[in-house]
């Protein structure tokens, strides 16, 4: 193929991920977005390997036999409570590419004796940077949600100084690269300083706040790719980083807005890390909690017209979906109308709890937003609570003292009843008590999510 | 192939527009596998990767291309693969008239 013909190539794949993102918008379209997104791939990989310089074929099907292989078998075996596991260690190696093939780059120049030129050397210093960071982090992250490492924020005394000297070493030495690039130590100095500031800054996030964590590494793996793409001087990595940079960057806004914390708050403050005293002040006075059975619930559910459910991460820790499907699959043989409410961090990654549901056969038109469904809480007869806590806190709405104020939740209490399914007392994430529980109209039942509903279909069975 | 990096540069400010005006339109219900297809998209890196393994001499430089590569590899394979596997299972209510 003659080579002018190649940036064609790349803008052939560049319009089909717009046109496959842009197919994302509805779940009916999507799976063909997905596919124009490969085809676009495979039409740049093969351009690609059309290219003049590419003259020695076998260590390149090596990589990709390899690649493949542990990707199909990755992607073919992840359970979909562990997606965001999976997308965590794929935003790290699109990052680990990203910074490899810059560094490839740099060290071709530095064989040639050439200096790069221009942009070049910021471009390689950003790709390797970028890239470096978000290989470490996304590990680190990934550890923290496949809990080999505890969820808990890991913190020391003086940890910001270190993260801010570290910083400013990676400055220091991306200046450094920039104006001598030819100086390999200069340049391992600053590979090594990107991957533990990878490490480093992500230690200190706790693990409720990974949905943060992932959409910003999101974005850095498309930035890093369009750092390369400044690098090799070619406009599909341009084009395409870009694209998933954008999409890094909103996933991010949405994440930081459905907790109302800022970016910088979820990165510094390592929230979770130390329990607020459990309760504002005359938490006890509130009166005391009965606890009440699934055949309780069974009663009220079988006699009501309407039903909104309220998952949270806590139904997808007792994998309860599958169970919560035949709950509402009998509440709707007798009539009742049910739906679900989906808050936006309800799960460990955007999006998460629609995709565990629509894995338990859930239509998706049963799946609604927050905003959606907050006006239908008042004309609705029951809201079931499984395993959310911090999301239904009314205090987030009126408690001015409260670490939740502020934050949008769903607001079940106005619905005429309330069941909430708990394993106890205690305080959720944010470590702070729910006056939700103590309300008229809220009634607990204690245990495990997945035994409990179990027990109310059958309880539904029995009577009627 | 971007000789002048104005030009590369302007490419990549309406790329950013264009993303945010198609990303914003993709409801939270796909956010999951708006993630994970994008991932795979990011994969475009595999591309320079080729470039850096493929080249005539055998260095320190065909190493690192082969090991960018494989990574590159399993981030667009898996990202498209569990992309698909998540998106099959989005499905409306049968009709149970």
């Amino acid at each position: 193929m003659s080579d002018s013909l190649i940036p064609l190539a790349y803008l052939a794949a560049a319009v089909l991920f717009i046109l496959g993102l842009h197919n994302l918008s509805s779940p009916r379209t999507a799976p063909r977005g997905n596919t124009l997104a490969a085809v676009g791939m495979l039409i740049a990989v093969v351009a690609t390997l059309l290219v003049e310089e590419i003259v020695d074929y076998t260590v390149i099907l090596a990589g990709v036999v390899v690649g493949s292989t542990i990707g199909v078998v990755l992607a073919l075996r992840i359970q979909m409570t562990a997606m965001p596991q999976m997308v965590a260690l794929l935003n790290g190696f699109g990052g680990a590419a990203s910074a490899l093939v810059a560094s490839a780059e740099l060290l071709g120049y530095a064989r040639r004796g050439e200096s790069p030129e221009g942009v070049v050397p910021i471009a390689i210093v950003l790709g390797v940077l970028i890239g470096g960071m978000t290989f470490t982090g996304s590990l680190i992250a990934f550890a923290k949600l496949q809990e080999l490492l505890g969820g808990a924020p890991i913190t020391y005394r003086g940890q910001q100084v270190v993260n801010a000297m570290l910083g400013l070493g990676a400055l220091g030495l991306g200046v450094g690269v920039a104006l001598h690039p030819l100086d390999l130590n200069l340049f391992t100095g600053l590979v090594i300083t990107a991957l533990a500031l990878g490490v480093l800054t992500v230690i200190p996030i706790g693990g409720a706040d990974m949905p943060v964590v992932i959409s910003l590494l999101n974005a850095y793996s498309g930035l890093a790719a369009c750092a390369t793409g400044f690098v090799l001087g070619n406009s599909g990595l341009v084009i395409s980083g870009s694209l998933v940079g954008a999409s890094g960057i909103i996933l991010t806004k949405i994440m930081c807005d459905a907790m109302n914390r800022s970016l910088a708050n979820v990165l510094f403050s390592a929230f979770g890390s130390v329990t607020q005293s459990p309760g504002s002040p005359g938490a006890e006075d509130r009166g005391t909690v009965t606890g009440y059975t699934p055949e309780d619930a069974a009663i009220i559910f079988s006699n009501a017209r309407s039903a909104i459910v309220v998952p949270g991460y806590g139904m997808a820790v007792a994998q309860a979906q599958h169970a919560v499907r035949s709950l509402v699959d009998e509440l709707e043989l007798r009539g009742v109308r049910v739906k679900y409410a989906i808050h936006p961090v309800a799960g460990r990654m955007p999006g998460h709890m629609n995709v565990l549901l629509a894995e338990a056969k859930v239509p998706y038109e049963q799946l609604v937003e927050m905003d959606e469904i907050n006006p239908e809480f008042p004309e609705t007869d029951v809201a079931l609570v499984i395993g959310a806590n911090d999301v239904v806190n009314p205090d987030a709405l009126t408690a001015k003292e409260s670490p939740l104020y502020g934050m949008p939740i769903l607001d079940v209490g106005r619905s005429t009843y309330v069941f909430v399914l708990k394993r106890s007392m205690n305080p959720g994430f944010a470590g702070v008590q729910n006056p939700l529980f103590y309300n008229d109209n809220t009634m607990m039942i204690f245990g495990d999510a997945k035994a409990t509903v179990m027990k109310m279909v059958e309880a539904v069975r029995a009577y009627s | 192939m971007l000789g002048d990096p104005a030009v590369a540069l302007t490419i990549l400010v309406l790329s950013f527009f264009v993303g945010f005006e198609v990303i914003s339109k993709v409801p939270p219900l796909l956010h999951t596998p708006l993630m994970s297809g994008s991932n795979a998209i990011s994969g475009i890196t595999i591309v320079g990767a080729l470039l850096a393994a493929g080249s005539e001499e055998r260095t320190l430089s065909t190493v690192l291309g082969f090991i960018a590569i494989v990574v590159a590899t399993i981030n667009v394979i898996g990202g498209f693969v569990v992309t698909h596997r998540m998106l099959a299972m989005f499905k409306q209510k049968p009709d149970r008239s």
